[in-house]
């Protein structure tokens, strides 16, 4: 992106003030370089995202923003109700509440390194990933039903998992106001067999060990420490999600001009949040986050049968669970005033600072661990969120390191079993049903996570709390 | 054919069963977009993946019919599952050769 067309406020925030049909400023939180490595869509989509009925402050764009459908990926936007505001699958995106969960372990490298390839084979057997994996159960019209409502909470019901699995789950892994009969029997059916499997694409499970510890106190406010082991999962709604995400993206951008809004691009598809269809929309789009909620709990009750024959002393606790692509009414100050809002976060991690009602009680005084994915042969960060984001971005943070290369140009560039040998000879063992997907997930395909993540932290999105580099992927 | 190759290469798809789609929609571009989303639902929840299409288009109406197998993860290699037909560059168009040109980007 050229740099010229911003408005340079700090070393890490640019401003585009409104002109045209803006109703609201368009702000990016990232260095120069980042900058300078984002395509021009970026400007582009976030724009015309602060076009949007009823936008509150401004849109913003995250460190990790790239080029998205409709609304960047690493956007953020805020929209009252009571002013016409819009709630938008475009905002959302297609993988509906796709998050990452980190579990601790109880421990560290040498426990692991001895039996680190049978623990590889085990996860791999374990966990289904890749295209046309298949889960271990298959649901009943009145079991989607029950998990589309009671998300994680149904999964810990049917014994995967615990009640203290939930209490370190956003929402406490139950979302509320979902509506599972708005969602579609395509939805349901394309979900009915993919319970607990990670599907493919950028969705990952990483047993990672913590190479750097930047902040102390909130590292043992969260129960980590220099060389010890956590497991992160990577996925979201999975096939129920993806539609529910296709439908409604169809149906608003048809029926928006009958709510009279002007779509500067039909992605940005959206509709009037006190409205039948958006009213619709989000009772699926909760629907959808519970489903996420609930193939990430099932996931983490495989991983414990998967560590359990090989390191059975392994804890397996949840640190905690956050989504990145998700609609959710929060309350936030603009102007001064509290405000009941609906924060669009798409490629964007919520990050509640200290004291927030919506941070796990057990760390309420440090802040919302924020997790950031990174690939298979790169770091992935825990931060914690700061009180500062509240004014910034709406207490949200970035999500990852996001892509600098399409996916053609990686299968160009690698080979999947050349890349999965080199990164065996870094001890990094990659277990995955596709070695193109390997070479389309290349680490190089991404851009660097160290930069977003200090890009965030200089910004005042986030703090760094914990560096953790890959030992075992297993990818779909 | 080109939603197929994001996922395999469709020249290794044994054509052995089929599906029927029939489409309407208030333009071409939704009229693609929907028919790829079919596809894409078809490979989802019935694990299908194909190598052959056939696709007849009226006013704004389309009947098509997909051709292809049951996936099979160690022969066909898929790399990636599709979630959706995007608006992305969407376009049903002819180009300067008067020739007709379909185009739409997936998210994956």
């Amino acid at each position: 992106m050229d740099t010229n067309s911003l408005q340079r406020v700090s070393a890490e925030e640019w401003r585009i003030e409104p002109r045209g049909k803006m109703r609201v400023p368009a702000v990016i939180y990232a260095t120069e370089e980042l900058i300078r490595q984002m395509d021009e869509k970026v400007r582009e989509q976030i724009v015309n995202v602060a076009t949007l009925p009823g936008i509150e402050k401004a849109a913003y764009a995250m460190p990790d923003a790239h080029w998205g459908y409709g609304f960047p990926i690493g956007g953020v936007a805020a929209f009252d109700a009571a002013r016409g505001g819009v709630v938008s699958a475009g905002g959302v995106g297609f993988d509906i509440s796709c998050g990452v969960r980190t579990l601790l372990t109880g421990l560290t490298a040498e426990d692991v390194e001895p039996v680190k390839r049978s623990l590889a084979d085990s996860l791999y057997r374990h966990i289904p990933a890749g295209v046309g994996s298949r889960g271990l159960l298959e649901l009943t019209d009145s079991e989607l039903d029950e998990m589309l409502s009671d998300g994680a909470r149904w999964a810990v019901s049917r014994g995967y998992g615990t009640e203290a699995d939930l209490s370190r789950t956003e929402e406490k892994g139950q979302m509320s106001g979902a509506i599972p009969d708005v969602v579609s029997g395509f939805a349901k059916n394309r979900q009915r067999r993919e319970m607990g499997t990670l599907g493919s694409g950028n969705h990952y499970l990483e047993v990672q060990r913590v190479t750097e510890v930047f902040e102390v106190s909130a590292a043992e406010a969260f129960g980590i420490r220099c060389n010890d082991i956590v497991v992160s999962i990577h996925c979201g709604s999975r096939g129920l999600g993806h539609q529910i995400g296709t439908e409604f993206l169809r149906e608003m951008a048809v029926e928006a001009k009958n709510y009279g809004i002007d779509l500067p691009d039909r992605e940005l598809a959206c509709a009037p949040i006190e409205s039948p269809l958006g009213e619709k929309y989000l009772g699926a789009m909760r629907a959808a986050i519970n489903c996420a909620f609930a193939n990430r709990q099932i996931i983490t009750h495989l991983v414990r049968q998967a560590f359990a024959p090989v390191i059975p002393k392994a804890a397996l606790t949840v640190l905690y669970d956050v989504s990145h692509n998700t609609c959710k009414v929060e309350e936030h100050q603009v102007d001064g005033h509290m405000k009941r809002l609906f924060v669009h976060r798409k490629g964007a991690t919520r990050a509640f600072g200290p004291n927030h009602p919506g941070v796990p009680e057990t760390l309420r005084s440090i802040g919302q661990p924020v997790l950031i994915g990174g690939t298979m042969g790169t770091a992935s960060y825990i931060l914690v969120g700061t009180s500062e984001s509240e004014n910034h971005s709406f207490s949200s943070s970035c999500h990852g390191a996001g892509r600098q290369m399409s996916r053609a140009q990686a299968t160009k560039r690698w080979r999947g079993r050349e890349l999965m040998d080199e990164l065996a000879e870094r001890g990094i063992l990659i277990r995955s049903p596709s070695p193109r997907g390997v070479a389309e997930e290349a680490p190089g395909a991404y851009k660097d996570v160290n930069a977003v993540v200090e890009a965030s932290e200089k910004s005042g999105l986030s703090r760094r709390v914990a560096k953790l580099e890959p030992l075992i992927c297993i990818k779909g | 054919m080109a939603l197929m190759a994001v996922v395999t290469d469709p020249a290794h798809v044994a054509l052995e069963r089929e599906v029927i789609v029939e489409r309407e929609a208030p333009d071409d571009e939704i009229l693609l977009m929907d028919w790829l989303n079919a596809l894409i639902y078809e490979m989802s929840a019935n694990q299908l993946i194909f190598g052959s299409f056939d696709v007849l288009l009226g006013d704004h109406h389309l009947q098509g019919r997909a051709r292809g197998e049951k996936v099979d993860v160690e022969r066909h290699e898929p790399a990636v599952e599709v979630k959706g037909a995007t608006f992305t560059a969407l376009s049903v168009a002819q180009n300067s050769n008067r020739d007709w040109v379909a185009q739409c980007v997936v998210d994956v």
